[in-house]
């Protein structure tokens, strides 16, 4: 048993456990606080400036992660050609980028305007610690250690995939630097803190998709079996 | 045909005094909570004037309500363009939502130094504190009432959205001070037929009940993405800045479950409120919605169904509503004034949300000055003083542009039929007007004299039960709550309920 193991072996279990039970135990008793908090109401001006970057930037960081975690395979195929490889990085640069700089806009806001500030919770400050992690983390790893999709594919991969199987192999990750280390453990504290705070609000991402193909008008009826329905969608 | 039934408020612009009790009452009982301080779900205007929020009826600026397509399809305003796609573009930042300060900061006073200055020279203040920060405020710049009888400020009547239109000679009035007019204009939420809310909303969260067509917010589902705010062009969701949710008025449900009737209507000094049940056809919104501006309000009168019609309330009962309800809308107050003698009229029915609350529009004097030779069109030399309502003070361009989408025509009938209502009325009365002249002025706008007596005993003399004709619903055979615990969860319904402290925060 050693820290490797310790953080990367054991502690993802625990602290996905908590997320999953805290988001179920959360959602059961009280939808009432599900929320994204949004603070747009009160000031909307920093946050325009924050808002498109930083969600755009993270979100397709984020997918671009999962694709590499969940089919290294593919990435590598993708890479086999240099110049292909160079657009990826460049991109995930600038898209990190776009997050930091949105992300900072965040906590300047945070700090600096009052009617924010006065509705800012010691979650919120929580929330914005770990994504500056994340973030920061993130990029380090970028421009220090270079073609990160490319050893990603072959060392973290292998180990994220082996989680799932209840069979985790630490030895893929042990020897990478200390950064990404920081960088991979940061990433389960969010998980962790998903279920507390109001990262809930990307738990509701599908609500923007299914309104794609719903009808606009929505009627509920309190029969003693309650039943939701809707009147035509308009042409 | 698809019966469903719709409870409704009419208001009588002739008779409200702009007190406010309707606004004060409904606070006491529903938003007095941070967050929702800055929440009025009844306010009232002084028109002409900006209204609260600042100029909410500019769409330019606020995109709210619904728009016909060169296709001829209903759009939201908000969604321009790439329509539904749209929402998933403005997701993370929503241009068009309005902010605090279209609204006002909320604010109370340090009332404490009033009673605990140290002693001194000077007389204690309560200087006023921000409800957002805690902090002092330098000044008050902005209230839910700011323009309240400023009928004439080159600030605020000016810049009223409806006085688009006007002949110059009109505008000037405003300006003027013995030329002046000003009426004032109570809204809730009209609790559309067609609700722009409902339809932005991405989490499906806002419904019309099926059974009294009321549209709630569910606030377990509301996830703060704020559509509605930006969607409603009667600005009427507001966003509670406090704990993420949106809300908006929910009248008084769980009164009128019970058959009493909304706070606001309840507490109304000046009896100016009708609240009754209408049939609608609901297979015929989207159909109504999309009328030409000037057809909008024919053909939501042409929506309201006939309660005594066998084959409607074959429908309704169809549909599953109870006898009590058909009655309540045989005697509602609602359908006569909207559909029967076609006084009452929708706010703004060019938005095309279905408005379902009606407003009788306000008579006022004639004189639009004292003397025909100063440009003016009343002479009191020669000219009788019940004439004709064009040469009103209040221009009808003004009222066809708040209540008709600009048609004149059905403005001028409604104030043709008060005043014939009135020579009736002065006829029986006084008796100096002679018989004839007033049978003629029934006769021109269509009323006859049982419906001239109807109509002063319902806007004049009407007492409680007939202004609120109310049925109560049949809760314990529609709910999703279990019969056996409804004691306990009596009262319950609302907001802000169910926080726990847990982890050194309320969830
Ligand atoms: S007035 Fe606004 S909030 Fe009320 S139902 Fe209509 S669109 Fe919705
Ligand atoms: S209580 Fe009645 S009279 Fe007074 S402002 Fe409200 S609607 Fe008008």
């Amino acid at each position: 048993m050693n820290w490797d193991y310790m953080l990367f072996g054991i502690v993802p279990y625990i602290f996905v456990a908590i997320a999953v039970v805290g988001t179920i135990w959360r959602y059961t008793t009280n939808r009432y606080t599900w929320s994204s908090l949004s603070s747009e109401f009160l000031e909307n001006k920093v946050l325009f400036f924050g808002s498109f970057p930083w969600h755009f930037g993270i979100i397709l960081i984020l997918i671009a992660h999962i694709i590499i975690l969940f089919i290294p395979s593919a990435l590598l195929a993708w890479n086999a050609v240099p110049a292909r490889l160079y657009i990826l990085e460049v991109a995930g640069l600038i898209l990190g980028f776009l997050a930091l700089v949105g992300l900072i806009l965040f906590i300047y806001r945070r700090l600096t305007d009052s009617r924010v500030r006065a509705q800012t919770s010691s979650w919120d400050v929580l929330v914005l610690i770990v994504l500056l992690i994340q973030v920061v983390t993130g990029l380090a790893n970028a421009i220090m250690y270079k073609w990160g999709s490319n050893w990603m594919a072959g060392s973290a991969s292998p180990w994220f995939l082996s989680l799932w199987t209840l069979d985790p192999q630490v030895d893929y990750i042990a020897n990478l630097p200390l950064v990404t280390k920081i960088h991979i453990f940061n990433a389960f504290v969010f998980i962790l803190l998903i279920p507390f705070t109001r990262f809930v609000h990307f738990l509701a991402f599908w609500n923007p998709l299914t309104y794609m193909t719903r009808p606009y008008q929505i009627q509920r009826h309190y029969d003693r079996n309650a039943k939701t329905e809707n009147i035509r969608q308009y042409k | 045909m698809d019966v469903r039934a719709q409870l409704s408020m009419s208001f009588s612009l002739d008779k409200c005094i702009g007190c406010h009790t309707c606004s004060v009452s409904c606070k006491n009982v529903w938003t007095t909570r941070q967050g929702a301080e800055y929440m009025w779900w009844n306010n009232v205007e002084t028109k002409p004037g900006c209204g609260y929020p600042l100029a909410w009826e500019d769409q330019d600026r606020y995109k709210g309500g619904w728009e016909l397509t060169s296709s001829g399809s209903l759009r939201l305003k908000l969604l321009k363009g790439p329509g539904k796609l749209r929402t998933l573009a403005n997701i993370f930042f929503q241009p068009n939502l309005p902010t605090i300060d279209d609204y006002y900061e909320p604010f109370t006073f340090d009332y404490d130094n009033l009673f605990n200055a140290p002693a001194g020279d000077d007389q204690p203040t309560a200087r006023p504190k921000s409800l957002l920060t805690g902090e002092f405020m330098d000044k008050i710049v902005l209230g839910p009432n700011w323009d309240d009888d400023f009928g004439g400020s080159p600030l605020y009547a000016t810049n009223d959205p409806n006085l688009k239109g006007l002949s110059d000679s009109q505008k000037l009035c405003l300006t003027q001070f013995h030329k002046l007019f000003y009426f004032y204009f109570p809204r809730i939420c009209n609790h559309c037929g067609n609700p722009g809310c409902v339809a932005s909303c991405p989490s499906g969260a806002i419904y019309k009940r099926g059974e009294d067509g009321i549209v709630l917010i569910d606030q377990d589902t509301c996830r703060a993405w704020r559509f509605c705010v930006s969607a409603c062009p009667y600005k009427k969701p507001y966003f509670n800045w406090n704990n993420g949710k949106s809300e908006k008025c929910i009248f008084c449900y769980p009164r009128l479950e019970t058959g009493q009737a909304n706070a606001c209507a309840h507490a109304c000094t000046g009896r100016i409120r009708y609240v009754g049940v209408i049939l609608y056809d609901a297979d015929r919104i989207e159909e109504t919605a999309k009328q030409p501006d000037d057809r909008l309000v024919e053909a939501m009168r042409d929506l309201i169904l006939d309660p005594n019609d066998p084959a409607v309330i074959a429908g309704a009962r169809a549909n599953g509503l109870e006898d009590n309800w058909i009655l309540a809308a045989q005697e509602s107050p609602q359908y006569n004034l909207f559909k029967k003698w076609r006084i009452a009229l929708p706010h703004h029915p060019e938005f095309r949300t279905v408005p379902m609350n009606y407003y009788i529009p306000p008579l006022s004097p004639i004189l639009h000055q004292a003397k025909g030779d100063q440009g003016g069109t009343y002479d009191p030399e020669n000219m009788e003083f019940f004439t004709d309502v064009e040469l009103m003070r209040i221009p009808t361009k003004f009222l066809a542009n708040i209540l008709s989408a600009g048609n004149e025509s059905v403005v001028i009938e409604a104030l043709k039929k008060q005043m014939a209502v009135r020579m009736y009325i002065r006829q029986q009365r006084v008796g100096d007007l002679g018989d004839a002249k007033v049978q003629s002025a029934l006769r021109e706008v269509g009323l006859s004299e049982q419906d001239a007596v109807d109509i002063n005993r319902l806007l004049a003399l009407a007492t409680f039960n007939e202004r609120f004709v109310i049925p109560e619903t049949h809760r314990e055979s529609k709910t999703t709550v279990d019969p056996r615990t409804m004691y306990e969860k009596r009262g319950s319904v609302g907001f802000g309920v169910k926080k726990k402290e847990f982890l050194g925060r309320s969830w």
